[in-house]
């Protein structure tokens, strides 16, 4: 490892450093920051869908009515199922990638590829091909089922609440196996040859070996990837929006697709902007903590 | 000795075939969609099970390519997806140097207020960044939606090239102090050219981010010819309700430059992913 240089460059140039840094903050600080804060004064207001129209200050009753909103306890328990089924399933799925991958075998380099290749994928064509597998009259799904059953299964996957869950979260971990494989990779490969050569002498193998051995020693790998994917798994939306745009009847929704249509199907502007500054707050502080969790596990 | 290496063989060919399972699973939608595109698929006549195309055509790719003025789409992907890619990079070298290489009042706060937007998603940000835009005179502009491109991907490229600059050595830099090259030389002469590696993940990162991106683009553009790809393949699926095969052969277009974006910058996305982000 090469030595770190810290900072300290005491160079009689005060201005410098804020010369460099300028340009980046200052355009985060437009373009992002300054949303927020708008967004948090919007949620107090009642807004109009036409534009010059006032925007009169209504205290709280824009959170006051999510707190009272069906949808919003919904979507809530469907963002959470989304989470608890999708991050763990990724996580066993990439580590058993990592562990069949990290040792010799033919064809590793074509292998790794095209498991990764769901992640560069992107998620409006992703989305677009599940919609089609799982097609009632034209899939491959409905097809291939008809076929074993020997007469004609047509169900309406994308139509149905749990049908479709089932197509949202196999989409999620289809895509998400390939990064959680490459992450496990790393940290298998990071992992002391010697720790787990000298388990191997004092007699451990197969699971024992796992379970003393090379688990304990890739654990912030695992912490590392159960935050991002649990991050990631809230953060879910655009396969849920184009695949059942939340329906039937708001069933399939998730926060983040509710905040959005209340926003630009309902052009609601103030309580959308009351939903997602709850939201962003809640994930922020979850996160937050999350990665309070990574730093401790690193630095213990 | 000899038994030993034999069943590590023996192994080795039950993890093949485990590997081989999972690895054609995840493949498969994607080889059927491509097998999609190059079938000539009517309104009724469903595909069935043949993963093979049927009646091979490229019918669908030329379809798909002059219906609906796709190269114009084309083009505005490529525009703001490179726009959103220099923008990023030159910024994010920018900040990541200062970051990096000083000691000033405000550096950690700064620098944990850029990552915290990491923390929450974008699409929360899409209803105040499309109010700030609409105040702004930049609604419906492929500039105004690579500008939002940049700053949505500045921190996490912030955050990259700081841990990278961190590890060159200090020596380095004292070198060339001492020939008298200025602040900003050093970063040109020495930190960019020692970077490639991260610079490369920095750039496809950005770029696929672009190019995949839809919320904003959804939200923000108006005018059918300012369309990017994903609001045209979204659009191109929702209209031409059974027309999977030219749906599929412009999804096909739209994934190739991604595709070829990843297989060209592999070998340094690796590298640098491993050197900035989870040293």
């Amino acid at each position: 490892m090469l030595p770190r240089v810290r900072g300290a460059l005491a160079f009689g140039q005060r201005p410098l450093p804020y010369l460099f840094i300028l340009p980046g903050v200052a355009f985060y600080l437009i373009f992002t920051i300054y949303p927020v804060l708008r967004q948090a004064e919007m949620s107090f207001q009642h807004w109009q869908p036409v534009p010059g129209t006032p925007t009169p200050f209504v205290g709280l009753s824009n959170y006051a009515r999510a707190l009272h909103d069906p949808v919003v306890r919904t979507a809530a328990i469907n963002s959470l199922l989304y989470t608890l089924v999708t991050v763990p399933t990724q996580m066993l799925l990439g580590l058993a990638a990592a562990n069949l991958l990290h040792r010799r075998l033919p064809g590793r380099w074509i292998w790794r590829t095209l498991i990764y290749l769901p992640v560069v994928t992107s998620w409006v064509i992703a989305s677009y091909v599940f919609a089609y597998l799982f097609n009632t009259d034209e899939g491959l799904v409905n097809a291939v089922l008809s076929a074993l059953a020997g007469h004609a299964v047509t169900i309406d996957w994308l139509q149905n609440t749990w049908t479709s869950f089932a197509v949202i979260w196999l989409l999620a971990v289809w895509k998400g196996i390939g990064w959680s494989m490459v992450m496990f990779l790393a940290g298998l490969t990071a992992l002391d040859r010697s720790v787990v050569e000298s388990g191997q002498v004092d007699g451990a193998r197969g699971w024992r070996l796992w379970w003393h051995i090379i688990l304990p020693g890739i654990r912030p790998t695992t912490i590392f990837v159960f935050v991002m994917l649990v991050i990631g798994s809230l953060q879910a939306f655009l396969s849920i929006f184009l695949l059942t745009s939340g329906g039937p009847y708001n069933s399939t929704q998730v926060l983040l697709t509710y905040t959005y249509q209340v926003a630009f199907s309902f052009f609601d502007f103030g309580y959308a902007a009351a939903l997602a500054t709850m939201l962003g707050v809640a994930l922020f502080l979850l996160s937050a903590a999350e990665i309070r969790l990574l730093r401790e596990r690193k630095a213990a | 000795m000899r038994v030993a290496v034999w069943r590590r063989d023996g192994r080795s060919g039950g993890r093949l075939a485990l590997v081989a399972i999972l690895a054609l699973i995840c493949a498969f939608p994607l080889a059927y969609m491509l097998s999609l595109s190059f079938s000539q698929l009517g309104g009724v006549l469903a595909p069935g099970l043949s993963v093979l195309p049927q009646h091979p055509t490229l019918g669908n790719y030329a379809a798909a390519w002059s219906e609906n003025d796709f190269s114009g789409y084309f083009l505005n992907s490529i525009f703001v997806a490179a726009g959103t890619v220099i923008g990023t990079v030159s910024l994010s070298a920018l900040t990541a140097y200062g970051f990096a290489r000083y000691q000033f009042r405000g550096r950690e706060t700064l620098f944990y207020l850029m990552l915290a937007s990491l923390a929450v998603p974008a699409t929360l940000l899409v209803l105040p960044q499309y109010v700030l835009m609409r105040d702004l005179g930049l609604l419906d502009s492929r500039v105004g939606l690579t500008l939002l491109y940049v700053s949505a991907n500045l921190p996490f490229s912030v955050f990259l090239l700081r841990g990278f600059f961190e590890g060159i050595p200090r020596e380095l830099f004292e070198a060339m102090r001492l020939d008298g090259v200025s602040e900003l030389g050093i970063l040109i002469k020495l930190v960019l050219p020692m970077s490639r590696a991260a610079l490369a993940t920095v750039a496809l990162f950005t770029f696929n981010g672009a190019w995949d991106e839809f919320v904003l683009a959804l939200t923000m553009i108006n005018t059918p010819s300012k369309r990017t790809m994903p609001i045209a393949i979204a659009l191109f699926q929702q209209t031409h309700y059974s027309a999977w095969g030219p749906f599929f052969a412009a999804s096909i277009i739209a994934t190739a430059p991604t595709v070829i974006a990843f297989a060209v910058a592999q070998r340094w996305f690796q590298q640098g992913l491993s050197m900035g982000a989870l040293q």
